[in-house]
């Protein structure tokens, strides 16, 4: 089924609460089926600019599920439906009338593993400018330039920008990814895991990344990895079988939460 | 029972043990200066190594848990509790020893009618009464038990307070006796201590067990 032609929302919400003018995503009485599985209920959530958000909770309780939907990327999957409004920017994304092209250029997205383009290293991230249909060649020059450098790569590389992308190791070439998702300068950078399949010194080169680009863009992560919830991020939520039990400031979740079910999650004792 | 839990569990009975030992070291400090018993002073001052080692042996524990395990929440107030607990049980077990050793300083056994002036063993029983509070509270988690010390704190003040006048009346009574009088003065000061640092672990348990953050508070009933 193609993206245009599915029906994407739907009811209005019973409640709908106050606009935090503050959030640059916000998030209100969604609720996503897949079929007859609910598997997100009555999320209602708000995420501020230059922060770093991070979503955790066990396997299939739909934190996945929701960050795709800042991104619409959930359209392609057969049975998807969606209620509530999701707002970005003061911007309802969820609606038939969405160019997603043009929300995917505010919401870039970074995944599990990394996924170069057979390409060069400068192909790869000059790929969104020209997708774009960007022609100015010193623009793009410039702008492939300035991401490589803003993801550290830049002393790796620089002399190697017509090698392949494939010759890179993991943790360079997930880098790359993310320079490549903000070569086309989003507002937002949603991370699905991002670390999970790089070394330890990779990963803290990445976390060390998103301490810098939260500076510039607001984050929201998916992560298994406890440890780098607490480290890099401002805010925490806490999903279990589809709900938000418990969203708060990541110190607050990680010393003192207010709920039984996060506590146990995360001291190890869930189940 | 995770490992975490296991390794947790096991530092719970460090400290239990640790305060067995303090409790005694206290408690024998009472009798010595009572009976100016000296065998007591030396039994006391052999055991402040141990006192030592399980002080060292649970900082030991709590850092291998902080590096290997990352706990939070719960558990990381727990180890950060129990590194704090041990600190300030050493301590009280340096106060014991320092009360034992005035009993080789004194020339001769200190008059009961002085002891009861001051109200030595009044202090000292509320002083080992406030360090069963704490244990038990402990054992059990029960933060209404650790709340007893607060409330038992404020008489050891006020003996505390009052000690310095009574002290000034001995020596003036009987100044030969001066050096005396000056140790029992420390004594009593050494018990405030005592006292302090006992509400010291009373406020890291309902740190560790409520997450409440008592302490620099004024209060004594938190």
């Amino acid at each position: 089924m193609k993206v245009e032609e599915k029906e994407h929302i739907m009811t209005e919400p019973k409640t709908i609460p106050e606009i935090n003018k503050k959030a640059l995503i916000e998030a209100r009485n969604v609720n996503v089926f897949y079929g007859h599985f609910q598997a997100l209920k009555d999320i209602n959530i708000s995420m501020n600019k230059n922060s770093v958000t991070a979503f955790i909770g066990p396997s299939g309780c739909g934190k996945s599920t929701f960050l795709r939907c800042f991104n619409r990327m959930n359209d392609y999957i057969d049975g998807y439906s969606i209620k509530g409004e999701i707002v970005i920017d003061q911007k309802k994304i969820n609606w038939k009338n969405v160019v997603i092209e043009e929300l995917r250029k505010e919401v870039g997205m970074v995944f599990q593993k990394p996924n170069p383009f057979p390409k060069t290293i400068f192909e790869n991230v000059a790929y969104g400018l020209k997708i774009q249909g960007i022609k100015d060649k010193s623009f793009i020059e410039e702008r492939v330039i300035k991401s490589i450098k803003d993801v550290a790569l830049w002393d790796e590389v620089k002399d190697d920008l017509k090698k392949s992308a494939l010759a890179l190791s993991g943790g360079q070439q997930q880098r790359l990814c993310i320079a490549r998702t903000l070569a086309v300068e989003p507002k937002i950078v949603l991370m699905d895991e991002p670390t999970s399949a790089l070394d330890p010194i990779s990963t803290a080169s990445i976390e060390e990344l998103m301490f810098e680009l939260k500076q510039k863009y607001t984050i929201v992560i998916v992560t298994h990895n406890m440890q780098q919830a607490a480290r890099i991020s401002d805010k925490t939520a806490f999903f279990y079988m589809g709900e938000i039990i418990e969203y708060d400031d990541t110190k607050i979740i990680f010393t003192n939460p207010k709920q039984e079910k996060t506590q146990n999650y995360i001291t190890g004792r869930f189940g | 029972m995770t490992h975490l839990d296991s390794e947790l569990k096991q530092i719970k009975q460090q400290v239990i043990e640790m305060m067995s030992l303090v409790r005694s070291q206290l408690a024998k400090g009472k009798d010595a200066v009572l009976t100016f018993d000296k065998d007591l002073v030396h039994e006391i001052n052999a055991n402040e190594n141990r006192v030592n080692a399980m002080e060292l042996n649970i900082d030991r524990a709590v850092e291998d848990v902080l590096a290997l395990y990352s706990p939070v929440a719960v558990d990381l107030r727990f180890v950060m509790a129990a590194y704090k607990i041990s600190s300030d049980l050493e301590r009280i077990a340096d106060n014991a020893v320092g009360i034992a050793k005035y009993i080789n300083s004194v020339d001769r056994q200190l008059a009961q009618k002085n002891l009861d002036k001051i109200r030595f063993t009044e202090m000292y029983e509320n002083a080992l009464t406030m360090l069963d509070n704490v244990f038990e509270a402990f054992e059990k988690e029960d933060t209404k038990l650790a709340r007893q010390v607060f409330i038992k704190d404020a008489l050891l003040n006020e003996i505390n307070s009052n000690a310095a006048h009574i002290a000034i009346e001995l020596i003036h009574a009987k100044p030969e006796k001066i050096h005396n009088y000056l140790y029992l003065l420390s004594i009593i000061r050494k018990l405030e201590r005592v006292g302090d640092l006992t509400k010291n672990i009373a406020e890291e348990l309902i740190f560790y067990i409520e997450a409440k953050v008592l302490k620099h508070q004024k209060t004594t009933n938190p």
